[in-house]
């Protein structure tokens, strides 16, 4: 193997890039200068590949092998068809956020509207006018979120007020225009002590968009005895690659209601990294990958009890045909202080070809005694004699599949707490195997 | 020309031979009643008269209303009027009973160039249905068969005939798991579907469930074969002397 090549391939490449991306960065000396601290961090460490262990199965190198140049900022024509391209995954009464190609645009968005005690303020106007350093920290070392931090051009910084209730969901849309570019959005968002709040997030592809890189991460706090419905669709196009992170971090006696599904995408990776900070939480979290071709989807979720008295449930289901990769890697950490932890997660994977692939790691690290934690995880073919059955009174076999698929996959999407965002993620489920047909 | 004809039936499962020359025609409007020893092959037959994969014929043909069934995808049978009540009916969670049957009813119409019904009319249909079969309606609300009893699948299998009208009807060991009125119910079921035009095969180890559906015809299987034909006469002697002369023979 030509090791030099390898190099250029990873490290030079993403320094141009970030060289070319500085002038769209905002912010002051100081968050230059952190901005060159988080690319440092990253370029120490490369792209991932399949000898860090969190990235064992998701090797970037050989799957995406280098960071494209940011996508210019999106024209006239751009935002054309973005908007477009929404139209089709609105949600009824939903206030919109969308940002494009990386760049958040009002005149998409609904941001006057967003709700009482809300309020939305665009990254890089906070990065530029408050110099918020932290928004560009957490406590991770992964390299695609220090990634992320060096190259974030925009984002929402999103504050919901103690006690609020919305109701209407907050919709954030992030829409592909641009061919082989790359767009990286951070957003943070901080949702008050007994809010009720319900967050969907959309990744699409404008028409005319394809081999396009996303990096986004979302960094969010939820406050003590708030309620939290997330759901989060990547729908992206068939040749693009998605690497988005979640730092969420949940107080006292929170419900937190989270659900994913990946439905297109080359190579998608959902991390999600989950503290509890305060006793007498409630998780679900819970996801859905619907694969085809050649498509490669990650759900990695680390959820890490540091405190007493949780309860964490993670329900996740993959639908692999063709070529197709699905990876799911669920970690439970239970610190020695979180006594009556109770976590749970059970994954099954639903191969529909022979060459489909399904690798499942759990691993549960407890260093507490009075626990009850559990995992389990199945991986097999459509079951021949359900498929008989239903074909024997009538179904054609791909309608009864279709049947099956959907009864399979609905033991996550049935997870979601909120009954329309439930039915939008049905139909969502029901257009892939319709397409499948 | 019979609806249904079996003709030196040949049928190997992972190159066992389990059928071997099994010859058999029904004609419309008759009941038959199959009876024969645990592992004779009646299931099997069914089956392969289903269209279950797994089942290789190796010799003989099946027609039904002249035409080469075993050609045909399984829908393909259920549309053209074969239903088979399975002696072992499968759960299907997640799989609401409502729309399956309402999937499966208007995939039926849709092959035979039929309208597909409307959603009142249909659940009108079911309705009538059930309620001649005394299924409740929270039961139709459940997956497919999930979490009912023997009797219940059962009598599902029958709902789903009643609502199907098939021309040719085979069932499996309908009675077995059933208690006395549950049989009864299912039995008048069965009866309110005897009609000139359709015809039934009936599986059963026990001449009781024949006191309720009084076949025309009753055939003995034995290793694989039709080994006796006769009236419903014939199903009390074999519950009076049972198969041991048949063992022989076959
Ligand atoms: N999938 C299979 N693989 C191997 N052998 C099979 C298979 N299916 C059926 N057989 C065998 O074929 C023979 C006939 O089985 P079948 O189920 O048709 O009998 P049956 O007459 O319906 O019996 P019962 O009265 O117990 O229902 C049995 O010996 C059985 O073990
Ligand atoms: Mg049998």
């Amino acid at each position: 193997m030509n090791v030099a090549l390898a190099k250029t391939g990873t490290g030079s490449t993403a320094s141009a890039v970030f060289a070319a991306a500085r002038s769209r960065l905002s912010g002051n000396a100081e968050i230059a200068e952190l901005c060159r601290q988080a690319f440092e961090t990253y370029e120490r460490l490369g792209l991932p590949h399949r000898r860090i262990e969190e990235w064992k199965y998701t090797d970037l190198r050989a799957l995406v092998r280098e960071v494209l140049p940011l996508a210019p900022a999106p024209d006239a024509a751009a935002l054309a068809r973005a908007g477009a391209a929404i139209k089709a995954h609105a949600i009824d009464g939903a206030r919109r956020l969308v940002l494009v190609d990386g760049v958040f645009v009002p005149e998409l968005s609904d941001v006057a509207a967003v709700g009482a005690g809300v309020s939305v303020r665009e990254l890089s106007d906070v990065l530029e006018t408050d110099a918020r350093g932290d928004l560009l920290q957490t406590a991770s070392t992964d390299a695609m979120i220090s990634l992320n931090a060096a190259m974030a051009t925009d984002g929402v910084v999103l504050t919901i007020a103690d006690g609020a209730e919305l109701a209407a969901p907050i919709h954030l849309i992030h829409v592909a225009t641009a061919a082989s570019a790359s767009a990286f959005t951070r957003s943070h968002l901080s949702i008050g002590n007994g809010a009720r709040v319900t967050l969907v997030e959309t990744f699409i592809a404008a028409e005319g968009a394809g081999a396009y890189q996303v990096n986004d991460a979302v960094i969010l706090w939820i406050g003590d005895e708030a309620d939290v419905s997330h759901v989060r669709l990547m729908a992206d196009a068939s040749d693009a690659v998605n690497i988005t992170s979640q730092v969420v971090t949940v107080g006292a006696r929170v419900k937190l209601n989270f659900f994913n599904m990946t439905s297109g995408g080359a190579v998608s990776r959902l991390q999600g990294f989950f503290t509890l900070a305060g006793e007498g939480s409630e998780l679900s979290i819970n996801g859905v990958n619907l694969l085809k071709d050649k498509e490669h989807g990650d759900l990695t979720l680390v959820v890490d009890h540091t405190v007493p008295g949780c309860t964490s449930r993670e329900t996740f289901r993959a639908v692999i045909d063709d070529r197709a990769h699905s990876v799911f890697q669920g970690r439970i950490i239970v610190r020695p202080d979180a006594q009556k932890t109770d976590g749970k997660m059970m994954t099954r994977a639903l191969l529909l070809s022979d060459e489909a692939e399904a690798d499942n790691k759990p691993e549960l690290e407890i260093f507490a005694d009075d626990v009850a934690c559990g995992h389990g995880a199945t991986t097999g073919a459509i079951d021949e004699s359900l498929l008989f059955y239903l074909r024997a009174r009538g179904l054609p076999e791909k309608e009864a599949q279709a049947l099956l698929i959907q009864a399979f996959v609905g033991e996550a999407i049935e997870q979601i707490a909120n009954d329309a965002l439930r039915e939008t993620v049905e139909d969502a489920a029901q257009r892939w195997l319709e397409a499948r047909r | 020309m019979p609806l249904l004809e079996v003709k030196d039936l040949h049928v190997c499962v992972e190159d066992r031979e389990i059928l071997h020359g099994l010859s058999l025609n029904v004609n419309e409007g008759e009941v038959h009643a199959i009876m024969g020893p645990n592992g004779s092959g009646k299931s099997t037959l069914s089956h392969v008269i289903a269209g279950k994969p797994g089942y290789e014929v190796t010799e003989g043909e099946i027609l039904f209303n002249g035409e080469n069934l075993l050609e045909m995808d399984p829908e393909e049978r259920a549309a053209k009027g074969v239903f088979l009540a399975f002696q072992y009916p499968v759960e299907i969670p997640g799989v609401a009973t409502m729309t399956f049957l309402r999937t499966a009813l208007n995939a039926q119409r849709k092959a035979r160039g039929e309208a597909e019904y409307s959603t009142p009319d249909f659940l009108k249909k079911v309705r009538e249905v059930a309620k001649s079969l005394n299924i409740p309606q929270d039961m139709l609300k459940r997956g497919v068969n999930v979490g009912f009893s023997g009797g219940e699948k059962k009598r599902n299998e029958v709902l789903q005939m009643a609502l199907f009208e098939p021309s040719l009807c085979i069932l499996d060991e309908m009675d077995s798991g059933l208690d006395i009125d549950a049989l009864r119910i299912a039995a008048d079921g069965v009866n309110a579907l005897r009609s000139p035009k359709r015809a039934m095969v009936v599986i059963t180890h026990y001449q009781r469930l024949l006191n309720y559906i009084v076949p025309d015809v009753v055939h003995v299987m034995s290793r694989g074969r039709v080994v006796k034909t006769g009236g419903k006469e014939l199903a009390l002697e074999l519950e009076a002397q049972g198969y041991a002369q048949f063992e022989n023979a076959a």
